[in-house]
């Protein structure tokens, strides 16, 4: 068992959990690297990877669950369902595998309608249905009425590894290119436009989509895939933040080249959001060799998920602690840095 | 955006920065008042295009970072209350009262709530009758309209159930104060542009005869602070001193007449303690007799509560401009975005947190 | 502080008491219903500056305009000042 101490080096501040606990951002990564991750510490954890990596007779197997609690549980572009099922594909995805087999266990509050509850489950077996994966086993609790949302899902996922893939962190080098697949922040601001006492009127949807279709199409290609993770909570900046930390490399990405709708640059205008810290459920952070940009760019623009697929930076060297930068427009460089939690709508 | 990426883009940035650099021929301190601005020469980098001799100082002007202790304390001793409703915006859920901040009572059960309007308060309370709404109203002149017509409407409607907890500001007195203090550093101000479009600029024209400083009213976007800049350091230069308004898309002398005279009719002027800052005369905004009846301070019996701040904090002097937030010993150490210590960690817009976010490694 | 932002008034509410009239203001494709309390001279197709869910002035496009020429038509604003 490792002394706690000793793998405390950012005391928690809060004795009880806050929200900002769960936003993706600084206090999260204190909380998972202070608590969670010193005391579960084994070699297949210790990857940070989006999925655990495990062999099991000479087969890779990836293995990842989440959990989901968005409010509203129906939002434009998707539910709590479609997201649970594209969640864990995206995880499952991001190893290199193909999905498999997934689980669902319900965590459904007391009074919750029926009729909401077969709107769900129907979106799930539909989304891994399309995806061509089973829903295999589950679990179903029920909780006292005020102790949840409506409903909560977990999701668990596994899938099969092919020979010579790695895209684990560790494979990030200096000189990769950086691709995205599509536009930001999507989904976050439509979420938070349909939040209850917001009455925005939009027709934004959220990116809610299963990357794997994609991916095996950069596999089936022969792309070099160095590292790829899905941008969700904590978007795009926290999520290079976690790779310079993990890789130990400098990451520099151009504010000019990454795709965000018009409407989106209002919401976050409006709320005081910076696009770049917003979650996303359809998007990811492709590194490749930078000779096999516009080859990658080609194969991710065939498919449809991958339309808007453009290169937005490089890694640019090893770095001790890992450094993201952002080249700004007016031409200055800018550290990035995690946020606390969540962003709060900023009106003064 | 149409009105806001025309004002950001680069090249019209880099001739400005280089018209800056042409006429600066010494060092020169500038304040800019509004933390808006703050936000967005940090974000943008724009002190990373002036000349060395411009020192900029990031002024008092975020509201979230100024409200005194005792406010925060008293907002969270009526959001304690069971049948409370506490709306407020989200930036002051982070500021840390003297035992915990508005964050941790919501974990601890309390129904705290982000309102992007204080109609949206009104609104909960209508939605509410049996609950009590409080409205935690924090400002400058910009947002004390808002909260205003808020209060109209509740009496208007006679909304039993709303109250507010107002603690607005105003700019012209801590401009003063500033200007008065023995130690003052700065040469020039750059106005704020939407607490203008409310008050005009009239109440500037006293400030810059009697202290002959000049004061540019400026906008938001970094082609309005590298104009406002600009027009500044001119005058400067010149051994100029006037009110010149660079935000002339947005706001005119006399600012907006209805926002003002509902202002007066809801509001008194009152002393008003600012956090890092200390009291400053008709610095405040405080609903009048009439409105007493929807004061959150009476209804929930707080008005007593009188915190002092703690002195290990030297956000007065970063406020002043006195020093840099990295010279303060606790900056990134004890005091963090996460547990702040003081005013001006606590907000994004604040001049410590806005080089927290950015700068840090600089310093490093 | 006071982060407002423009937007254009798209419809008008026809409410009798100025204090009470609202409008749907666009943000790029984003729409919100925004108190026109303070602004009631504003009509459709203006760009108002919106804080805190309320109009706080409208935007005076020819000055706008105006200004961004001067900007834009760089040897102009050299001129202006000097440079």
């Amino acid at each position: 068992m490792p002394d706690l101490e000793l793998n405390c080096p950012l005391p928690l501040q809060y004795d009880q959990i806050v929200m900002a606990h769960g936003g993706g951002g600084r206090l999260m990564r204190q909380l998972l690297d202070s608590i969670i991750q010193p005391v579960f510490s084994n070699p297949v954890l210790n990857q940070k990877h989006d999925s655990a990596v495990l062999n099991i007779n000479g087969s890779r197997l990836a293995f990842t669950t989440d959990s989901y609690v968005v409010k509203p549980l129906f939002f434009a572009g998707g539910d709590i369902g479609k997201l649970a099922v594209c969640g864990t594909l995206n995880d499952l995805a991001m190893s290199g595998a193909l999905p498999l087999y997934i689980s669902c266990s319900l965590i459904i509050e007391e009074g919750f309608a029926i009729k909401d509850l077969q709107r769900i489950v129907q979106s799930m077996q539909q989304t891994a249905q399309q995806a061509g994966v089973l829903i295999v086993t589950g679990d179903t609790k029920v909780v006292e009425h005020g102790s949840g949302d409506g409903v909560y899902i977990n999701t668990a996922g596994i899938g099969i590894i092919g020979e010579g893939i790695n895209s684990a962190p560790a494979g990030i080098q200096a000189g990769d290119s950086i691709i995205i697949n599509s536009d930001l922040a999507r989904h976050g601001i439509a979420v938070m436009l349909e939040r209850e006492g917001m009455n925005f009127e939009s027709t934004l949807q959220s990116d809610c989509a299963d990357l794997s279709g994609l991916v095996q199409g950069l596999i089936q290609a022969g792309i070099d895939i160095h590292c790829m993770r899905d941008l969700t909570r904590g978007g795009l900046a926290s999520c290079l933040m976690e790779l310079a930390d993990a890789s130990h490399q400098a990451i520099e990405i151009n504010e000019t080249a990454l795709p965000i709708r018009e409407d989106v640059k209002s919401a976050c205008e409006i709320l005081g959001f910076d696009p770049i810290y917003i979650a996303n459920e359809g998007c990811f952070a492709l590194f490749v060799p930078e000779a096999q940009t516009e080859k990658t760019l080609a194969v991710l623009r065939e498919h449809p998920l991958g339309q808007q697929a453009c290169s937005i930076g490089r890694v640019k060297a090893a770095h001790p602690k890992g450094l993201v930068t952002l080249q700004t427009a007016m031409g200055i460089s800018r550290v990035l840095d995690l946020l606390s939690g969540e962003q709060l709508p900023r009106i003064c | 955006m149409k009105y806001l990426d025309e004002y950001r883009h680069p090249e019209i940035v880099k001739k400005l920065a280089a018209a800056i650099k042409a006429i600066t021929t010494q060092p020169w301190n500038i304040m800019e008042v509004c933390g808006g601005q703050t936000h967005s020469i940090i974000k943008y980098g724009i002190d990373q295009l002036l000349p060395g001799e411009i020192n900029l100082i990031h002024g008092p002007g975020c509201p979230v970072c100024v409200t005194p202790l005792a406010y925060i304390d008293k907002a969270l001793a009526i959001a304690a209350q069971p049948e409370v409703i506490f709306c407020s915006f989200g930036d002051m859920l982070r500021v840390p009262g003297t035992d915990h901040d508005l964050l941790s009572l919501k974990a601890q059960g309390a129904d705290i709530r982000i309102v992007y309007s204080p109609l949206d308060a009104l609104n909960l309370a209508r939605q509410h009758p049996g609950r009590n709404v409080v409205f935690f109203g924090v400002g400058f002149e910009t947002t004390a309209p808002t909260t205003a017509l808020a209060a109209y409407q509740a009496k208007q409607q006679d909304l039993s159930n709303f109250s507010l907890l107002i603690c607005h500001v105003r700019v012209p007195p801590v401009m003063q104060a500033l200007l008065r203090s023995p130690n003052n550093q700065v040469q020039g101000f750059l106005g704020a542009g939407h607490v203008c479009s409310i008050m005009g600029y009239h109440e500037y024209l006293p400030l810059c005869a009697h202290y002959q400083i000049p004061i540019v009213v400026t906008g938001f976007e970094p082609v309005d602070i590298l104009h406002g800049l600009y027009l500044c350091i001119k005058q400067l230069e010149e051994k100029r001193c006037q009110v010149e308004n660079e935000y002339s898309r947005v706001v005119n002398m006399q600012g907006n007449q209805p926002a003002q005279q509902l202002m007066r009719q809801v509001f008194d002027i009152v002393d008003r303690s600012w956090r890092g800052l200390g009291e400053i005369a008709a610095s405040g905004l405080a609903l009048t007799a009439e409105y007493e009846q929807w004061n959150a301070e009476r209804r929930f019996a707080v008005a007593t509560i009188n915190t002092q701040e703690p002195r290990d904090c030297r956000s007065g002097e970063v406020l002043k401009g006195l020093i840099k937030p990295a010279h303060c010993p606790e900056f990134g150490k004890r005091c963090t975005p996460e547990h702040p210590l003081g005013a001006t960690m606590v907000s994004s817009e604040g001049a410590c947190a806005a080089y927290y976010r950015y700068r840090r490694f600089e310093h490093a | 502080m006071c982060l407002a932002i423009p937007g254009q008034l798209i419809s008008l509410s026809d409410d009798r008491d100025p204090l009470a009239r609202t409008g749907r203001v666009s943000f790029s494709g984003i729409r919100k219903e925004i108190s026109l309390a303070y602004v009631p001279d504003a009509k459709i197709n203006d760009y108002v500056i919106v804080h805190a869910g309320f109009a706080l002035s409208v935007l005076d496009e020819a000055d706008a305009v105006a200004s961004l020429q001067a900007f834009n038509d760089l040897s102009a604003f050299e001129k202006n000042h000097g440079i």
